[in-house]
């Protein structure tokens, strides 16, 4: 699938955007991925951030050209396969509901849908993380059942507790450290999500698929 | 490599932290470059001591702040000097002082009636300030809380470690000198010029918001920080509102808020948003925006690409010769102290 025209933009005189006409779509962000795996091989090319439907490479001037390396980006762009990177399987245990997920009523009432119902029908969803960004190890993932889909909070809160499950519009994700945050929180992992000491400091890396195992139900 | 006690903070002032050029190569994981955010005030700072470019120093926000240093060393400052002291004699910004054990830098607050109304100062001492290097870095991640000196700014009491100098005994306690220190380059009135490229979501904007980002003056609010640098102007406005997806932003990031009133981002903000970006301010031009006074006026001027370069040509060029300069003083020269690269400043 070459079909997608890839639109190109500097972002700055060091980095540059490469990005798809929406929607966002899982193959889409497959082949970023493989586009962001191949840059990273590329001279110059000394940092790579994906986004949702799109990608950032950033670049030293002085070792590549904007247009050579726009030039690289096209031409690589048709022969990349869909199949970027391997993600891993990632079980994140979560206690939903009671003090650790405030808004599980909120959800419920939004949906018309029972607590107990919106738990099972999020820990039975496959997600995909399409990106890290907002914080260290925050995940963006993509796969939330529509039904669940529900707007952030008007008022955000200004102190997210660390590891808390939230849903925000129609994504899914776990705050990994106290934030300031808007989405609405249905549960807590005892999962830590980001550590910098370790080898891996944030658990979930683009690519991987997500399950949340319910661990406890509280009301 | 023992490190030694080496300085006490008395008083922060408003915000100080430990900084050095910043944490890069981890922006997939969420994780923001930070580190000075005038990297080149932190470079001239490390040189004037004989540190390697990339050694840590502290970041002071607005003065206020009182070190005292439990050894012999050597320190410099560069930005905004704060009417700062050493013992109640003037230190200048860019100057190479050797200080003894036991004396206290004192920097003024911000409230003072002067002209020079900066906003913040970054202070090298010989060795360099010794906490771990995590991810590559020793800067603090103020938000995410780790890095730097107990992943935190700094407070009253804290003690820091110092590095081993490169310098020998003599050298550390070699009489002050100084070196000219970068124009600011303000404009007639006052005005903090910085060079911008439009982003890519420029042609979204209205034509009148499109004239009034170069033609407008903004108003530097007390609202900035390190994440971000809030504009007050025009009232920016895009032809229709279009949903954005999470995408990069990095540094000098010009990204407009529903609000219209354009947010620069700095070194600690988040790796990707979802506000449109009109513009990012080129590399040579951040560190006149971590010194920009608050309530003080920007001007935005449109370059291109090749200005953008041309402008960090310049850069690299004004650090080589303060490097041949020092070097022919018979200070670290350039072989032992390697002009900074391309990382210090996405």
């Amino acid at each position: 699938m070459s079909d997608a025209p890839l639109r190109l933009h500097s972002l700055g005189e060091a980095a540059l955007l490469c990005e798809l006409p929406a929607p966002a779509t899982l193959a889409h962000q497959q082949r970023i991925w493989a586009l962001a795996t191949e840059a990273m091989q590329w001279r110059g090319v000394h940092e790579v951030l994906p986004g949702m439907n799109n990608l950032t490479l950033l670049f030293d001037p002085v070792q590549i050209d904007v247009v050579e390396l726009e030039m690289q980006v096209l031409s690589a762009w048709p022969q990349l396969a869909a199949a970027g990177i391997e993600g891993r399987r990632v079980e994140i245990p979560v206690t939903y509901g009671g003090e650790s997920g405030p808004d599980l009523a909120e959800v419920a009432r939004h949906t018309g849908l029972s607590p107990a119902e919106v738990v099972k029908r999020h820990s039975a969803g496959d997600y995909i993380v399409y990106l890290l960004g907002f914080l260290p190890g925050f995940a963006f993932m993509g796969g939330l059942a529509p039904e669940l889909a529900t707007p952030r909070r008007k008022e955000p809160r200004v102190a997210v507790p660390a590891r808390s499950v939230g849903i925000g519009g129609e994504q899914t994700g776990i705050y990994p450290l106290v934030s300031p945050g808007g989405w609405q929180l249905i549960g807590r992992t005892s999962l830590e999500m980001f550590d910098p000491a370790a080898a891996e400091p944030t658990r979930l890396r683009p690519g991987d698929q997500v399950r949340f195992v319910v661990e406890r139900m509280e009301t | 490599m023992a490190a030694s006690h080496g300085l006490t903070v008395l008083r922060p002032g408003l915000q100080a932290s430990v900084q050095d050029l910043g944490r890069h190569g981890h922006r997939q994981l969420g994780i923001c470059p930070g580190g000075a955010l005038d990297t080149l005030a932190m470079t001239l700072a490390n040189r004037l001591v004989g540190n390697l470019d990339a050694a840590a120093g502290i970041e002071i926000t607005m003065g206020g702040c009182e070190i005292r240093f439990e050894a012999d060393t050597r320190i410099a400052i560069a930005g905004d000097d704060f009417g700062a002291t050493i013992d109640g004699v003037a230190l200048w910004p860019c100057w190479s002082v050797p200080v003894v054990a036991g004396q206290v830098l004192r920097l003024a607050g911000a409230n003072r009636s002067t002209h020079k109304d900066g906003l913040r100062t970054w202070l090298a001492v010989a060795g360099g300030i010794d906490v771990p290097v995590i991810l590559g870095s020793r800067s603090t991640d103020l938000k995410a809380g780790f890095g730097g000196h107990q992943g935190r700014a700094l407070k009253k009491g804290d003690k820091l470690m110092l590095g081993v100098p490169a310098l020998d005994a003599q050298q550390l306690s070699r009489r002050p000198f100084g070196v000219r220190p970068p124009d600011l380059g303000l404009d007639g009135d006052r005005a903090t010029l910085l060079r911008v490229m439009p982003g890519p979501e420029f042609e979204q904007f209205t034509i009148a918001s499109r004239e009034a980002l170069w033609g407008g003056s903004w108003r530097l609010t007390p609202q900035s920080n390190r994440m971000g640098s809030r504009l007050e102007g025009f009232e920016l406005k895009r032809r229709r509102a279009v949903d954005m997806l999470s995408s990069a932003v990095i540094p000098g990031t010009i990204q407009v808020p529903p609000s219209g009133q354009p947010i620069i981002l700095m070194g600690d903000a988040q790796t990707t948003g979802g506000y449109p970006r009109i513009g990012v301010v080129i590399r040579a031009d951040l560190w006149k925006l971590a010194q920009a006074p608050l309530n003080g006026r920007l001007r935005l001027q449109q370059v291109d690409s090749a200005q953008a370069l041309a402008a960090w040509d310049e850069r690299l060029r004004y650090l080589a010769h303060v490097g041949q300069g020092l070097a022919s003083a018979g200070w670290i020269g350039p072989a032992q102290n390697p002009v900074e690269g391309v990382r210090d400043a996405d």
